[in-house]
């Protein structure tokens, strides 16, 4: 009925949707923001990234990842260490014992370029990492993992071990890492300032750019056969298998393309921060992922992005004037989600919107509905059988 | 390991193992209050690590209040883990009455509203008792060692913790092995509804099953403070390496949950003496990573048909 213009909800994220958000974020946030803000607004977009991911992996394929950090931090460290090489050229860093390697090197004695650090000197080869990295480890995770049938709980236990195996490595080896403080200090890229006001624009329209394809790619894998059968097998895993499809290359798939999203992700915090680090990875801001994309709306690909710009700035603003009532406050947003709100902020819309829809909106809508019999409703999924 | 003799390794090994076993016992009672749960009633308790702090705070309490009693300074632990496992009980009661009974049908939905919980829990715990971290009286004959020669040094502690735990495994195996509510337990884990046609109140079997589950996460707090200090995040430290050994364990078996919790506690110890403890721990969820994925069923696959 009102498939296309439903604004938050809809099945497959309507066009219409994604079109509101890219004005909010390209025209009214720039307008209302001066660049402090801004560039907070940016770096909280990094994390919508992830809460894109989230949808399309927890929402439609219903798997649940409690280390999704991981991939925003491989695809942030990835950047992170192209531009550390960059600014640790011989002159600047000519004090070191080493001159011409990262500071936390120097500082751990280490007197040479570890081969792992060597390709970050080339930004085709980062870029290639950025994007390819994430994906491959999701696919070595997914791949070992669906393929055994492991799923439910207890995928998301094992994800959630593996970001805090992967949190305490990068703290235990300092010396090729950066330890707890990460990898810090980051100024130029290809010796452009990216801290200067001019660059932050141009890097917070990147990132909505970005932001704004990562949902149309998602909005098209769910809107073709694929997306279906992901439901299906979301909501009866046994029919679909028994159907004659094999259920872990879906699951693999879906999962390398939150992991992929969520690297670029982490590669524009790093450009848009100055640095990345080990914080970014662990247990606690991988559920965080999870926060936004569930206030936001678990079927809601625009609904990720909203939850993940909400729940940041009231963190920010709550955590600075309350810093002890921010922690019961979000707790207590967790436990209501949950409880009264499962679909998150866009089921509100979905069952209150059309209601609220201008008579143009009214007009499409019934254009619409002429046009084509289908009508793709917020439709919530089964519920799942106690055992 | 070449730089040393083999009588040193054997002392290492001592005493590197009886350093697991304190680790052992925490995670083991932790395991076995979570073990009951997900058994039970597929529910992932993200915030057991709390209930053990809980259990860790009240005695605290006992400590500073009946231990500074005369006389009472040596006795006091014997009311404190009672009272522990009381007040954990009586919050995990509440707990599900007020929340996880709405979420059974939604497993992993419980997962974020207990994390959630969990986050309330560690800024009570903060307000209640500030972000410093808080010791309790260790009494006389706890502290010392043991030294069977001269290069092995146990710490009597530990074999009070060991003693406990192992106290409280029989306690638990009697409960569900050899007593009606044991029984019934059991009958609710094999068949909900069959169970509730014979006449089992299933739903006060969950409440009673998960708020048990927590009282023993409570007596895991008491244990603990004997052998570190509890601050408000204390428990969200052993939350990932508890939620392994289930898994691993083999979700419903007790002797799985035991066999599960040794080897981690005592693989991650031995290799904290050669390799650092971050590299130790790195390794054994590795480990445990791999074995799962080969065996996802745990070690000892539960009968329970899904």
């Amino acid at each position: 009925m009102n498939r296309l213009f439903s604004f938050f909800q809809d099945r497959h994220a309507g066009l219409g949707s994604i079109l509101l958000l890219a004005i909010v974020l390209m025209v009214v946030m720039p307008l209302v923001f001066d660049i402090y803000r801004l560039n907070l607004a940016g770096r909280y977009l990094t994390y919508a990234f992830v809460a894109l991911g989230l949808v399309l992996c927890w929402g439609y394929g219903g798997i649940l990842s409690l280390g999704q950090g991981i991939f925003f931090g491989i695809g942030g460290y990835a950047m992170a260490m192209f531009l550390k090489i960059e600014a640790s050229d011989p002159e600047s860093t000519s004090i070191q014992t080493t001159p011409g390697i990262p500071d936390f090197m120097d500082w751990n004695r280490i007197t040479e370029l570890p081969w792992f650090w060597v390709p970050f000197n080339s930004l085709t080869f980062t870029i290639i990492a950025v994007l390819v990295l994430p994906a491959a480890f999701a696919f070595l995770i997914g791949f070992a993992m669906f393929k055994r049938r492991v799923s439910g709980v207890y995928f998301a236990i094992i994800t959630q071990a593996l970001a805090v195996v992967l949190t305490i490595l990068i703290i235990g080896q300092q010396g090729y890492t950066g330890g707890i403080n990460g990898i810090t200090d980051l100024r130029t890229l290809m010796g452009w300032d990216i801290r200067d006001d001019s660059a932050r624009y141009l890097l917070y329209y990147l990132n909505a750019v970005l932001l704004i394809g990562c949902l149309l790619i998602g909005r098209w894998v769910l809107n073709c056969k694929y997306g279906r059968i992901l439901t299906a097998l979301r909501d009866k895993e046994e029919r679909v298998r028994f159907s004659g499809y094999d259920v872990a290359n879906f699951k693999v798939f879906i999962f390398c393309l939150a992991a992929f999203i969520s690297g670029i992700g982490g590669a524009m915090f790093t450009l848009q921060v100055g640095f990345m680090s080990p914080s970014f990875i662990g247990i606690v801001p991988s559920i965080e992922f999870v926060i936004f994309a569930a206030v936001g709306g678990r079927l809601s690909l625009v609904g990720g992005v909203y939850g993940a710009l909400l729940v940041s700035f009231a963190k920010t603003m709550f955590a600075e004037a309350y810093p002890q009532l921010w922690q019961f406050l979000i707790g207590a947003v967790f436990i209501l989600v949950v409880l009264v709100l499962p679909y998150g902020l866009a089921s509100i819309y979905g069952r209150f919107g059309h209601r609220m829809r201008t008579p143009f909106e009214r007009w499409l809508g019934d254009r619409k509905a002429r046009s084509s019999a289908s009508s793709g409703g917020f439709q919530e999924p089964l519920q799942e059988k106690r055992p | 390991m070449s730089g040393f003799s083999t009588q040193e390794l054997l002392a290492i090994f001592a005493m590197q193992g009886f350093a697991g076993v304190s680790f052992f016992s925490v995670l083991l009672l932790m395991a076995l209050g979570l073990a009951i749960i997900y058994g039970q009633m597929r529910v992932i308790n993200m915030a057991h690590g709390e209930f053990m702090v809980i259990g860790a705070y009240a005695t605290y309490l006992c400590s500073i209040t009946l231990g500074a009693l005369p006389g009472m300074t040596d006795y006091y632990l014997f009311f404190a883990i009672p009272i522990a496992f009381g007040s954990a009980f009586l919050v995990g009661y509440v707990v599900e009455i007020a929340l996880i009974r709405h979420l059974y049908h939604r497993p992993l939905d419980t997962l974020l509203a207990t994390w959630g919980l969990a986050l309330i829990m560690q800024q009570g715990f903060r307000s209640a008792f500030g972000a410093r971290e808080v010791s309790v009286l260790v009494p006389d004959w706890l502290r010392g060692s043991y030294r069977p020669t001269m290069m092995i040094d146990i710490p009597l502690n530990g074999i009070a913790i060991l003693v406990l735990t192992l106290l409280v495994t029989l306690g638990v195996w009697w409960f569900l092995y050899r007593s009606r509510w044991g029984l019934r337990v059991r009958c609710t884990t094999a068949n909900r509804d069959m169970s509730g046609a014979v006449g089992i109140n299933t739903k006060r079997v969950d409440r009673v099953t998960f708020a048990l589950g927590c009282g023993i996460a409570g007596i895991a707090g008491a244990a603990f403070t004997t052998i570190s200090s509890t601050g408000p995040t204390s428990g969200s430290l052993y939350i990932v390496d508890t939620f392994l050994v289930v898994v691993f364990g083999g979700a419903g078996s007790l002797v799985g949950t035991i066999a599960s919790a040794f080897s981690i506690a005592q693989a991650q110890s031995l290799m904290e003496f050669f390799l650092g403890s971050s590299m130790a721990k790195v390794l054994t969820l590795l480990t445990v990573i791999g074995i799962l994925l080969l065996r996802p069923e745990g070690l000892v696959a539960s009968k329970v048909r899904r």
